[in-house]
């Protein structure tokens, strides 16, 4: 049997009201190990508040070949970036 | 520059008609600086080339623990101890980004950790000569950090996605190991004539070791040629290295610590420093295994590897049990 | 003893209880089973690293003026305060992990205690450590946890690791004349009040580690008080006092 422990993707949220991050992975024999590795691996720099881990190969991922219909629609939405719209100076920060 | 004499898989870069329309896509790819991602189709020549690069590269790390590591015991006040340690963590931090970059190619942690293990992967040669004095801690985060970053700031432009992220993410923490490098040493050039005495012993035996951190000459190298129109390998050994003596020859003059080269001069015509190489006969051997350390670093490897089964083995089959009560409890 | 004689002790066994314990377990650094492991040790060990510094930095004010420097580096062994417990070496991953439980389990209570401590910069340090070692005491728990009820050799290690280690852990309850001293001025609670607790909370989690306390409570003694250290604490400072012995009064 492969006795290599799972491997895990971190995903971390740095700071409050901000969406979790994919930051990296890493391994663990256990989900409540790899939450703890996260914390001693990603946060040696106090860079979280909060973590979530999902073992590697669970997540399914869309192939390159997806790449056109998935996000070619977006893609054309321009407006919905903020840096679309031309904001005077005069107004200030935005 | 952890990563040596990389050889590229293949024979060297193609021409446009020599490529399969699929390369040619490829190609254009990269040099529109769009990032390679793991599912994306690549060359197995390119994969091939960068398993062996990032393993190289993630393998320095954490044989390059070891030289700095013997120190943590004997460092010489509370806070350096804390600096040297928070220091040597971050290089298994770093070797674990780099493994885990390398995954993404199809080549598991244990796997590659094997290849090291039992002498098919290599690591850098600097990590086989020894720390001996406490200076010589300080001249490993400015000299052997230095001349890492020198390669990695612009890998962190590198074709592939993982390698990329890895590498900024590194680059981050790795500013942190020069500085408290180059204020280690200052420390040493500056205090008791013994303490002199050490900072100048540690630049005599580590200077060109760290000149031989960028590898021989490869301006000619079909291998370089390839990587660099991979962009895995941004600039040639000889720009970076002569960068790196460009930006050291003042710092050490600060320091008021000669360096070990008679010939070192300002060049104004180059707008460079003139250098001696280092004996490259020398490297080659380090590279065979008859440097200073080669034995002992692998041997320790070894045995913190081997050493380490049972607690590998024990928490893993607690989390599998763990697992099956759960599931069965349900 | 006076009150301040006492205090000293005090600090200086909270202090050299994390100095020599952080030193041991930065030996780790570079030669863990598996890397996320070396980097949780190494957290481990910095944090006990500065804790140390808040301690003995305050210990040093008392005794004179003196840095948490002089005092982790030019003192002699007799004069040292930790716990046997801390000082003895590593051995397997098992026994540091056992011990690191051991300790962490006696130093949460203690420290969750001193938090309420009437001496103000004793609370505050004990509340900033105190959020540490609540991580440490989860993880070393944990491990211990998942090594004794892993496969056979594990359990077995980590019994070796207890019945090992179990004659050292009596000493963190024992409690003397500069612990009724402190005791009596509300510093720190009478470390033999907290036994009960902790055979609480180490019971739970041996239990669950499929281990067995070892019914013997004989427990060696002699490091709080500095009166018969292990053969293995000279070694230690032998080391960690190098630099400094070697080359008094260079600045690092």
């Amino acid at each position: 049997m492969n006795n290599e422990w799972p491997l895990w993707e971190i995903f971390i949220r740095g700071q409050h009201g901000m969406s979790h991050r994919h930051v990296g992975s890493l391994h663990a024999p256990d989900a409540e190990m790899a939450i703890k590795n996260a914390r001693d691996v990603y946060t040696r720099r106090n860079e979280g508040v909060s973590i979530w881990v999902v073992e590697a190969n669970n997540i399914s991922a869309s192939s390159p070949s997806d790449k056109g219909p998935l996000y070619e629609p977006s893609e054309s939405k321009v407006y919905r970036h903020p840096t679309f719209f031309d904001i005077p100076d005069e107004v200030g920060a935005m | 520059m952890y990563a040596q004499m990389v050889k590229s898989a293949g024979t060297g870069v193609k021409s446009r008609e020599e490529m399969t329309e699929q390369e040619r896509a490829f190609q254009d790819k990269i040099d529109a600086d769009i990032k390679i991602e793991p599912k994306d189709w690549m060359p197995d020549d390119y994969r091939a080339t960068l398993i062996r690069q990032i393993g190289q590269h993630a393998h320095s790390e954490i044989v390059g623990q070891l030289p700095e590591g013997n120190w943590i015991t004997r460092a010489p006040t509370l806070e350096r101890k804390a600096i040297l340690l928070a220091k040597v963590q971050d290089e298994a931090g770093h070797g674990l980004y780099l493994y885990c970059a390398a995954e993404t190619l199809g080549v598991s942690r244990d796997e590659i950790t094997e290849m090291l293990l039992d002498g098919r992967m290599k690591y850098s040669s600097i990590f086989n000569y020894p720390t001996l004095n406490w200076a010589d801690i300080g001249a490993v985060g400015w000299l052997v950090d230095g001349a890492a970053i020198m390669n990695q700031v612009p890998l962190q432009r590198t074709s592939f996605g993982p390698y990329s992220r890895a590498m900024i993410r590194i680059c981050k923490e790795e500013s942190f190991h020069q500085r408290q490098g180059y204020d280690a040493i200052r420390k040493m050039a500056e205090g008791t004539p013994e303490q002199r005495k050490m900072a100048q012993d540690a630049m005599n035996r580590l200077w060109y070791p760290s000149l031989m951190m960028f590898g021989p000459s490869d301006k000619e190298s079909v291998h370089s040629a390839q990587s660099m129109a991979w962009k895995i390998k941004i600039n040639t050994n000889d720009e970076l290295r002569q960068k790196f003596v460009d930006q050291t020859v003042p710092q050490a003059e600060y320091l008021g610590l000669s360096i070990p080269d008679p010939d070192l001069k300002w060049n104004e015509e180059r707008g460079h420093y003139d250098y001696t190489d280092p004996d490259w006969s020398e490297f080659f051997d380090v590279i065979k295994g008859n440097g200073p350390c080669n034995v002992d670093r692998l041997a320790a490897r070894n045995k913190a590897w081997d050493d380490g089964g049972w607690v590998r083995d024990g928490l893993l089959a607690h989390a599998r049990k763990k697992r099956t009560r759960n599931l069965a409890a349900e | 003893m006076t009150r301040d004689e006492a205090f000293l002790q005090f600090l200086l066994r909270m202090g050299d209880n994390s100095l020599i314990l952080g030193h041991r377990v930065s030996e780790w650094c570079g030669h863990a089973p598996v890397l996320e492991e070396d980097i949780a040790l190494a957290n481990t060990a910095l944090d006990l690293i500065g804790q140390t510094q808040m301690w003995l930095g305050f210990a040093g004010e008392i005794d004179g003026g003196k840095s948490a420097d002089d005092l982790a580096f030019l003192r002699d062994a007799w004069d040292f305060r930790n716990v046997l417990l801390v000082e003895v070496p590593n051995g397997d991953f098992g026994r540091t992990l056992m011990r690191q439980f051991l300790f962490d389990a006696w130093h949460s209570i203690m420290l969750g205690r001193l938090m309420k401590s009437s001496d103000e910069r004793v609370a505050a340090i004990a509340a900033k450590a105190s959020k540490e070692v609540t991580y440490h005491l989860e993880r070393s728990g944990d491990t211990v946890v998942g090594l004794g009820d892993g496969t056979e050799e594990s359990h077995a290690r980590m019994q070796d690791a207890l019945n090992y280690l179990w004659p050292y852990v009596g000493e963190m309850f024992a409690s003397d004349d500069v612990d009724a001293e402190i005791a009596k001025a509300g510093i720190a609670p009478n470390p033999a009040d907290l036994r009960a607790e902790y055979d609480e909370l180490i019971g739970r989690v041996l239990t669950e580690a499929t281990l067995i306390i070892p019914e013997s409570r004989f427990a060696h003694k002699g490091g709080r008080d500095g009166w018969m250290h292990t053969e293995h604490l000279g070694h230690l400072l032998t080391q960690m006092q190098w630099l400094q012995r070697a080359y008094p009064g260079a600045t690092w």
